[in-house]
């Protein structure tokens, strides 16, 4: 199993939950994040004194698949995800050894 | 009935009830500047020590209020010598109900009580640039000792019959020397005492509420109308271009700074368009009853912009004017004292000349020396007073409590509770489920 974790922008979130869902995708778990990447967040100014605020909110969605979806499902969120603009986010893989679902106490891929 | 009027009306000035009713909605006015002050400040700050910043503000209602009783007003406005008033008024006794005040159609009770308002907002300027970081104690000793020794007598030069700037003939039609510079050099004064907050320059201090700003401003504004038409004492033509220069020299300061801002910055800001109206409203204070509304655009304009290049000398020069009481109120008190000597057109209220308008140097002059004797009188005074609190009860609150916001330390209060929007985890923390949480008050816990 693998754990895709992506970190888009908050409006893109309903795209990549569409994309998503027509891909087959049972669950997906969704927080509300803040980070900066290259683009280093925005500047404010108050009375002539500019703040740069350089962490950005993000939203991070995170989503157990089995090991021949992944690359898959990463260009689905990635599609989605895009708009082409700096701070579009990024999206990663992790190897996953166990899952359970608390409610049978399922394991592994039955468990998805 | 109509002769008997006539005849008597050439006399001694009689009670105009239309003028006292004038005057007392005016008081009402300028009072409510204190709270809209408080506001204004109190959104510039950061969510920890809010409370703390409307305290301030609100605490000089109270005291200066008292003291004003006990013998400001007879300090500031008995006849006395140049430099201070006599205590024919003290507890503001041998003042009959129907006495007026010399001079003018009101009675002495409202125009004792029009100018309290300007003694209590006066001290309430100087909390601006002491935000986060002094003890509630140190501040309410402070303009205690402040308006005793600075506030009282600086209104008796400026204003008493006897005052040696009036009788120099110094214009102050409203409080931009005796009230503006005054508390800007004493903000001035204390801030070089007191020293920085911790992380000034380092840390983000971004201002937690700018519609609380706005709202600040607008009150500020709506009394400031009171504050400076006022000042004629009566409701006739003189008090209604005060009126119109006070509105036409804060809509052009709020250009003014939002113009600036646009060139420098790249941006219009709302805390820009607040700040540039407070700019204009200080600056046409001493100039409202000289000047013509074409006078005040330029004035407006002026203020506006220096004021707003003003606010960024505190990060050149390095002291902490949290709120820019200095780069607003004293700078922009200075501006409009001395646009008098340009601006003053003799056709208004005063007779006095600017340069514009023919009337040489003098009246410049003699706002330079208005100006001097109260910024140097206030900021030396200020920096004493400081130094012996600091010496005597320490002025400021310990870096943890600083840290920690003085909301916390000093009042036991926050100003917002949040608590409802993490109820959620609130109630899963706590065993119950989310509803029950947000229903039940929060269980005291004994530490």
């Amino acid at each position: 199993m693998k754990l895709i974790t992506a970190v888009v922008k908050p409006h893109r979130l309903d795209e990549v939950k569409e994309a998503l869902q027509a891909f087959g995708v049972h669950g997906l778990t969704v927080t509300e994040a803040s980070g900066y990447g290259r683009q280093r967040g925005h500047t404010e100014v108050y009375r002539g004194a500019e703040y740069t605020v350089d962490l950005v909110p993000k939203i991070r969605i995170e989503i157990l698949v089995e090991d021949s979806d992944a690359d898959d499902l990463i260009e689905v969120v990635v599609k989605a995800a895009r708009t082409g603009k700096i701070g579009d986010g990024k999206v990663w893989s992790l190897p996953v050894d166990t899952a359970v679902r608390v409610r049978t106490g399922e394991r592994g891929p039955d468990a998805l | 009935m109509a002769p008997a009027i006539i005849t008597l009306a050439a006399d001694a000035p009689r009670l105009d009830s239309g003028s006292t009713a004038f005057m007392l909605i005016s008081a009402a006015l300028v009072m409510v500047m204190t709270p809209g002050l408080a506001f204004f400040y109190g959104g510039m700050v950061r969510v920890k020590s809010a409370l703390n910043m409307l305290m301030m503000s609100f605490i000089s209602l109270g005291i200066i209020t008292i003291l004003w009783t006990l013998y400001g007003f007879s300090f500031a406005f008995d006849t006395g010598n140049g430099f201070l008033g006599g205590t024919n008024w003290l507890g503001m006794r041998n003042i009959g109900i129907s006495e007026l005040w010399p001079g003018y159609s009101i009675p002495i009770y409202v125009f004792a009580v029009f100018q309290l308002m300007f003694a209590i907002i006066t001290p309430a300027l100087i909390s601006g640039a002491l935000a986060d970081r002094v003890k509630f104690t140190a501040w309410s000793l402070y303009i205690t000792l402040w308006a005793t020794v600075v506030y009282f007598p600086v209104a008796h030069w400026v204003w008493g019959s006897d005052g040696w700037l009036y009788k120099k003939g110094v214009i102050d039609f409203a409080g931009g020397t005796a009230v503006h510079i005054n508390a800007g050099a004493a903000a001035l004064g204390v801030i070089l005492v007191i020293g920085k907050r911790k992380g000034f320059g380092r840390d983000a201090m971004r201002p937690h509420n700018i519609p609380l700003v706005m709202l600040g401003a607008g009150l500020l504004w709506f009394g400031w109308f009171g504050f400076n038409a006022g000042s004629w004492l009566a409701s006739d033509g003189v008090a209604a271009v005060a009126f119109t220069n006070t509105q036409v020299a804060t809509a052009a300061a709020m250009i003014g700074w939002l113009v600036y801002e646009r060139l420098r910055h790249g941006s219009f800001t709302t805390l820009g368009a607040a700040s540039g109206a407070v700019a204009g409203l200080v600056a046409v204070t001493p100039a409202c009853g000289s000047i013509s509304p074409l006078g005040a655009i330029l004035l407006g304009l002026v203020t506006g912009a220096v004021c707003a290049a003003a606010v960024g000398l505190k990060y050149r020069f390095g002291y902490d004017d949290s709120l820019d009481v200095v780069g607003v109120h004293m700078v922009g008190g200075i501006i409009g004292s001395l646009s008098i000597g340009f601006l003053a057109t003799g056709g208004v209220g005063q007779t006095a000349k600017g340069l514009f308008y023919g009337g040489g140097w003098h009246q410049l002059g003699l706002q330079f020396i208005g100006v001097g004797a109260v910024l140097g009188y206030s900021l030396v005074c200020s920096a004493i007073l400081a130094k012996l609190i600091d010496m005597v009860m320490g002025f400021r609150v310990s870096e943890e409590e600083e840290a920690a916001g003085v909301d916390q330390a000093l009042h036991a209060e926050s100003a917002y509770d949040f608590t409802a929007v993490g109820s959620r985890i609130a109630g899963a923390l706590t065993g119950g489920s989310s509803t029950e949480a947000d229903a039940s008050p929060t269980k005291k816990v004994d530490a």
